[in-house]
């Protein structure tokens, strides 16, 4: 049944996208000489959780920014700045590995893809990024979390742009044990994505001088929605911080619990491994108050972040997470990659995007480290505001110390990748 | 130990939304030999319909003990007149294939409009503090929920099992034709029996908001694991359904203090292995097809 949707709906999208391009070919503003395109057209696929636990902190509305990307794009260079038409396609991969690895070859291969972005779900990141690999051809990790991505997994054709559990670690992990939090309790999602944060949440707690007590997974996905286990024994070990590194709605349903067990009374404090505007809403600003957490961006960081907020506020009707902002960002990078390369092979985009040196509204003083992919810029250590100090919906956080970008990225060393050369 | 004694009263309260749900399941399937795919949705629309009320009307979650059930139940009323009565006596696939579509546009007319999300709710101030059981502190809510479960479920089994009218609506259960053939309208049972199973998985909707992230994809998460419970508490059994429920709980909590990925696993070894000893259930009778 979804199947059949989504198929119709790509054809649907092909349709358009063939009328559209038929239309564009008319004499358009003087279009760039230097880019010519592999097969006439640049593809881009978004696949992302469309019905999950991890919808609505990217899914649609990150479709969206992608198409607000190009949008500006379009509007900055000219509606033929490449030589060709811009193409969006989209699918859900329902936090499913496989189903990505299917949709991702589909893409690459019937849809001629000629990059992926996106993928929420670090198990879907990683089959996706071997996907790149095999078809040689492009994807630009956005939402998944895990450092496998530029460590034993890395290759040539991968990018991880936004965050990863190295720097949520080093920021929260560092700096809940610089405040005296010391003993720590860690609970995580048993898959890539938790089992991932625990490792990184542990070494930045003991590096900083603290010591991880014990740490348990909880089922992923959780059908019951209970933690009561979890935090029964947080308040038996009586760590000094629990450290929740579920996401999404699983976050969700362990700071509803923990708040019930009154925990914090007990002398447990919560820190929060990775924390989106979305799970903000969800809990209310008064379950979550004070929580420090470390984030990318947030869209009232500054200016140029609030304006992009702005437009894409009069187009969703909520702010946009920092996945959200990150799949904007992304898109416009690559696109700017290809004109400067003058082609969208994929071979030519990873030429142009090693080592480049930029900044945008989301990215600041960004460096894509041509040894292991990874784009090393700054991050931030924000703390969620009382309800007195929030002036307005989704005024959430506030930022209380910008983690810089040497200090955001896993040393060289450490990564384990052997990028193919 | 403590630890062990407080681990049951956590298996007790999961158990307490097992057994609500399950018997409102086993309900309408005693009476209609309808597999209610829908439950689930009902049981989300309950713990919507709280915040609703809080959020719109600043009604809080008393009222919303009350209020919420009887929208569901009215609602389910409606859709068993309706809808549900013309599948009657048609392959019971009709009515599997129906209620698992109906499943579908609630929760995605839901997820439209809310997205994935959770919606904020909280306990009333006089349950959200915690009580000390033995050395642990315990919240108090939970207590609620057990105690509230436990009289609702023995209220359910008593009128069911142990008073004229339940004596009527079983009787319609085992044999329709000859309870007919005494005299006593069946049908005028179906209707409202179908909306009161409703109501009690809005009942438990509602019970879940303070606890759980309240979005629309909460009872598809739970339905699967409740419909092993009513199997393994006997298809159609109301007493079946209750044990089954706080059962599976207690057994699922407690295997969690070995490896928390047990808790998941505990209610589907069960099922497996009572389908092998005993496939009609806990409680199940024989003729119960």
């Amino acid at each position: 049944m979804r199947i059949q949707r989504s198929l119709a709906l790509l054809l649907a999208a092909l349709i358009a996208a063939t009328a559209c391009s038929g239309a564009t070919t008319g004499p358009g503003p003087a279009a760039s000489a230097a880019v010519t395109l592999t097969d006439g057209k640049v593809v881009i696929g978004v696949i992302n959780d469309q019905s999950g636990v991890y919808a609505d902190l990217s899914g649609k509305n990150a479709v969206e920014a992608v198409n607000m990307a190009i949008a500006d794009f379009k509007a900055k260079y000219g509606d033929n700045a490449l030589g060709g038409p811009i193409e969006v396609i989209t699918a859900d991969h329902k936090n499913d590995p496989a189903l990505a690895s299917s949709k991702a070859t589909e893409f690459y291969e019937r849809s001629s893809a000629d990059v992926i972005l996106d993928v929420p779900t670090s198990s879907a990141a990683l089959a996706i990024a071997k996907v790149a690999n095999d078809e040689k051809k492009l994807y630009i990790n956005i939402t998944g979390a895990t450092t496998d991505l530029t460590g034993p997994s890395c290759n040539k054709y991968t990018f991880h742009y936004a965050y990863d559990t190295y720097m949520l670690a080093q920021g929260t992990g560092t700096a809940v044990v610089a405040a005296g939090g010391k003993q720590w309790y860690i609970i995580y999602p048993n898959y890539a994505f938790g089992q991932d944060m625990n490792k990184s949440f542990s070494a930045a707690v003991t590096a900083s001088g603290g010591t991880v007590i014990a740490s348990d997974g909880s089922p992923f996905p959780n059908q019951t929605g209970d933690f009561s286990s979890l935090l029964l024994k947080a308040g038996q070990l009586k760590p000094q911080i629990l450290g929740a590194m579920q996401a999404g709605g699983d976050l969700q349903n362990v700071v509803k619990q923990y708040n019930q067990f009154k925990l914090a009374d007990q002398g447990v404090k919560l820190a929060v491994g990775l924390l989106f505007d979305t799970d903000i809403t969800a809990l209310g600003l008064d379950a979550l108050a004070g929580v420090q957490y470390t984030t990318p961006w947030i869209w009232n960081e500054d200016a140029a972040a609030t304006a992009f907020a702005d437009k894409f506020l009069a187009k969703t009707k909520i702010r946009p997470t920092f996945a959200h902002a990150g799949n904007y960002s992304a898109t416009m990078q690559y696109l700017e990659a290809i004109r400067r390369s003058g082609s969208d092979d994929a071979l030519a985009v990873v030429k142009a995007l090693e080592g480049y040196k930029f900044n945008d509204f989301f990215i600041h003083n960004g460096t894509i480290r041509p040894e292991d992919h990874w784009v090393m810029h700054d991050a931030f250590l924000a703390q969620v505001k009382s309800k007195a100090e929030s002036k307005e919906a989704f005024d959430y956080s506030k930022i209380v110390s910008t983690i810089s970008a040497d200090k955001a990225s896993r040393p060289l060393a450490e990564t384990g990748c052997n990028m193919p050369k | 130990m403590d630890y062990l004694a407080v681990q049951l009263f956590n298996g007790l309260a999961n158990g307490s939304f097992y057994a609500l749900l399950s018997l409102g399941l086993a309900v309408i399937f005693g009476m209609m030999r309808i597999v209610n795919f829908a439950h689930g949705a009902f049981y989300m629309l309950g713990a919507f319909i709280a915040y609703f009320l809080l959020q719109q009307a600043g009604v809080g979650f008393w009222p919303a003990l009350v209020i919420a059930p009887l929208v569901i139940a009215v609602a389910g009323m409606f859709l068993e007149r309706v809808f549900l009565r013309r599948l009657a006596g048609l392959d019971p696939l009709y009515g599997f294939l129906f209620t698992f579509g109906l499943t579908l546009v609630i929760q995605d007319g839901m997820r439209l409009r809310f997205g994935v999300q959770g919606q904020p709710y909280s306990a009333p101030a006089e349950l959200s503090g915690t009580v000390l059981l033995g050395a642990v502190s315990y919240p108090t809510y939970r207590l609620f929920v057990v105690a509230f479960c436990l009289v609702a479920s023995i209220a359910v089994w008593f009128v069911i099992e142990r008073t004229r009218l339940g004596m009527a609506v079983r009787a319609a259960t085992e044999r329709a034709d000859l309870t007919r053939a005494l005299g006593v309208d069946v049908d005028r049972w179906i209707t409202p029996m179908f909306g009161f199973g409703l109501g009690l998985a809005a009942l438990a909707g509602v019970l879940a908001a303070p606890m759980r992230n309240v979005s629309p994809l909460m009872g598809s998460e739970l339905i699967i694991l409740t419909f092993a419970v009513v199997v393994i508490g006997g298809m159609g059994s109301i007493a079946g359904a209750i044990v089954a429920g706080f059962l599976v709980g207690v057994l699922s909590s407690v295997g969690a203090i070995f490896d928390p990925a047990v808790e998941g696993i505990v209610v589907f070894a069960l099922m497996a292995v009572l389908l092998l000893v005993r496939p009609s259930g806990l409680f199940g009778s024989i003729e119960t097809r």
